[in-house]
């Protein structure tokens, strides 16, 4: 049985990923993300679980570092936030290109500049295509619980790709949360030793990287994305298996009283509790509103989003990045493409708000719910902003 | 006539027989890069995984789906090699001993173009070294960046006419001297630190060997002739290493635990002018060029002398 703890979110993902007993950790510390940097070295330190810990000299190193430990058959981890994250972002493609199941936290944080340490999403947007899974989590527990998944999810043969946690920066990484730890056992049970495919060593020497002519490379970037998008059978799968163990369940997107709702706010990450509350708000206004939380952003659930959103007349968008000269921002481009072969498509109302750590209140939801349902067509516009 | 019929009796004992490089790859003819780099292989033998960075050795190499080695190997970007590599080892380090992999001594090895090395990625180089990881880093250095046509870097000699140091009317080339690469590691406390020329090829067998035998970080740097961007007959690059060698230009030594000794003794070294005449990228320079870089080839030789003199192993 798990434990029931009262933790910083930070410490417990570090606390996951130790219950998943790997290999090898390379770390480079950043605000919000150090404190899994310092207690995974202290897990090393004290001989809680039994790995390397590289304290590499930048993020760069930290992912090259994770790539060629994955390449000789370690399960590895590492974890960063925004300028990391980009310093890091050359790799990013090489480590999915490779099939190498790498597991990183992203403890989003806005990109510079200006300097900016505070929440947004616009650091994993920059990194979008990279071709790795990307889960977000709204609490601590998902952090927790989504942090194990994700070595399961990678690891699987069926899968093969690195797989990246995205944890709202101080909103969740510095947030002291009441959470279950799941029992070694339990995590053992759930995750079983990771069976390379192929590995470096001289017992069975194999070349890994060589470069693609013109003639090869469109395969090789078609393989990777059917191996993205075939994935999610496996998540869905892994998700299953750790609701059998845990009782806990997960859905590539998560709905909250969109039965009948006529406005959909769409959410990723922690900003969805804050938006449920708002949701409840609207409904005791008799306001037929309903809350989408996408929790599976790559590959992108393209049925179970058109499912969570049906019947609905209008999408109001939270955008925490902006696609500077764009038509809008990331997340609308998504769902807009999504919805334009549809006969009945519904209108998609695109908000940037919540950037570099700007509150986010549940008057915020309210508002945006309400602007979004007078609207009569698609529009795009920064909420919040003061002109 | 004798030495050759005895060959296959004598050089199996000096030289490992095995090609660890297979023929059939893509390098210039008389690529003296590609020398070293089998050299190197066959030194090692097989207990080795190899991490190498993009440049002329990644590319002749591993064209998809063909590939020259027979070791374990991966190539992932320019830069990060060393960092790579340091991750190799420390997967080799925690799998062995949790008995996840076979029990049995692996090395890890980083092999990088002068670019890799001394330029883009002295960082993970750095870190790497500093880390105190058991792998060994050898620099292939020809001298400039001829993957990608011929660029100067750091380790272009002064003077050398390339497509970003042209030999203009009012700059006649390379305005830098080399950056001092052995002398860096060797700040780093890098156990093992040596160069060498695949025209001295037991000389450079030797140091690998012994870098394979330090457990710890060591660095090799190899001289490396590159006809194409030397502009240098293709049949000479075995001569022009030994020029190298003997003007003192590229002198061969070793550094342990910072003791520095000299390998190959030259005696009386030859002018600089022998070695720059036989190369196009020198074939601008004047005789008054060619005495500005002879003084500092003789002070670049006087201070390694005295490193010679007055170092101590620190062990
Ligand atoms: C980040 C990055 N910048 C630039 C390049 C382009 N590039 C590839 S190889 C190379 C030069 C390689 O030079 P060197 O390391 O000396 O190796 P050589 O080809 O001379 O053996 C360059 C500039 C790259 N691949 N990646
Ligand atoms: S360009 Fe020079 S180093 Fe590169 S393969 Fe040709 S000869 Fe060798
Ligand atoms: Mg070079």
């Amino acid at each position: 049985m798990g434990k029931r703890i009262g933790m910083e979110v930070a410490i417990a993902a570090a606390e996951a990923v130790a219950l998943c007993r790997i290999d090898m950790a390379a770390v480079y510390p950043i605000t919000p993300q150090s404190h899994i940097a310092e207690h995974l070295s202290d897990i090393v330190h004290n001989g809680q679980i039994d790995a390397e810990f590289l304290t590499v000299e930048s993020e760069h190193s930290a992912m090259s570092a994770c790539v060629g430990a994955s390449a000789a058959g370690a399960r590895v981890y590492t974890a960063t936030s925004s300028q990391g994250l980009i310093l890091m972002h050359e790799i990013l493609p090489i480590a999915s290109a490779m099939r190498l199941p790498i597991v990183m936290g992203v403890c989003n944080r806005a990109v510079s500049g200006p300097l900016n340490i505070w929440n947004d999403h616009s650091d994993i947007m920059h990194v979008r295509e990279c071709g790795w899974i990307q889960l977000f989590a709204e609490n601590g527990q998902e952090v927790i619980d989504m942090t194990i998944q994700a070595f399961k999810m990678a690891e699987h043969p069926e899968v093969m790709l690195p797989a990246l946690v995205n944890i709202d920066g101080f909103q969740l990484t510095h947030m002291i949360e009441p959470m279950e730890m799941p029992s070694q056992e339990e995590v053992d049970k759930f995750l079983p030793e990771r069976k390379p495919f192929a590995y470096l060593h001289p017992d069975k020497p194999v070349s890994m990287g060589c470069f693609n002519m013109p003639d090869i490379f469109m395969e090789t970037m078609k393989a990777k994305d059917m191996a993205l998008r075939n994935s999610k059978k496996t998540i869905i799968k892994v998700w299953k298996d750790w609701a059998e163990i845990f009782g806990r369940e997960y859905q590539p997107v998560e709905t909250y009283k969109m039965k009948d709702a006529e406005v959909a706010i769409v959410t990723m990450g922690s900003m969805g509790e804050t938006a449920s509350v708002a949701v409840d708000e609207m409904r005791k206004a008799k306001m037929k509103v309903g809350l989408v939380k996408i929790k599976l952003w790559r590959p992108f659930p393209e049925e179970e989003f058109k499912a969570a959103v049906k019947g609905c007349k209008t999408i109001a968008i939270m955008d925490r990045a902006v696609s500077f000269g764009g038509v809008n921002g990331p997340v609308a481009a998504e769902i807009k493409s999504l919805f334009y072969h549809e006969q009945e498509r519904p209108k998609i109302v695109d908000f940037i708000m919540g950037l570099g750590g700007r509150d986010v209140r549940v008057e915020d939801f309210i508002s945006m719910a309400e602007r979004a349902k007078k609207k009569k067509e698609d529009t795009f516009e920064f909420l919040g902003v003061r002109e | 006539m004798s030495i050759v019929q005895n060959f296959e009796v004598f050089v199996p004992k000096l030289i490992e027989k095995r090609e660890f490089f297979s023929p059939g790859h893509r390098a210039c003819q008389g690529c003296g890069e590609v020398v070293a780099l089998r050299l190197v292989l066959k030194a090692l033998g097989e207990n080795a995984i190899i991490s190498n960075a993009t440049g002329c050795m990644e590319i002749i190499s591993s064209a998809y789906p063909h590939t020259a080695w027979m070791h374990p190997y991966i190539h992932v970007a320019f830069e990060n090699t060393a960092a790579v590599a340091s991750g190799v080892e420390a997967a080799l380090k925690a799998l062995r001993r949790k008995g996840k992999i076979s029990d049995r001594y692996v090395k890890s090895v980083g092999v990088a173009g002068d670019g890799g090395t001394a330029d883009i990625g002295l960082q993970a180089l750095s870190g790497a070294v500093e880390r105190g990881h058991d792998m060994i880093f050898v620099c292939l250095d020809n001298e400039a960046y001829m993957n990608t046509g011929i660029q100067r870097s750091s380790q272009t000699p002064f003077m050398a006419s390339t497509t970003t140091s042209p030999a203009g009317k009012v700059i006649p080339g390379q305005r830098t001297e080399k950056k001092n690469m052995p002398e860096i590691m060797v700040a780093h406390r890098a156990l093992y630190v040596a160069t060498a020329c695949p025209s001295y090829p037991i000389d450079l067998i030797n140091k690998v060997k012994k870098a394979k035998n330090t457990a710890g970080p060591s660095y090799l740097h190899i001289l490396s002739v590159c006809p194409t961007g030397w502009r240098s007959p293709s049949n000479e690059t075995m001569k022009l290493g030994r020029l190298a060698v003997e003007t003192g230009i590229f002198p061969l030594y070793e550094v342990e635990k910072g003791k520095y000794r000299i390998t190959w003794e030259v005696g009386k070294r030859r002018p600089v002018e022998d070695y720059l005449k036989i190369q196009g990228r020198f074939r601008h320079l004047t005789p008054e060029h060619i005495k500005q870089i002879q003084e500092k080839v003789d002070r670049e030789y006087e201070l390694l002398l005295n490193k010679v003199k007055y170092s101590k192993s620190w062990a």
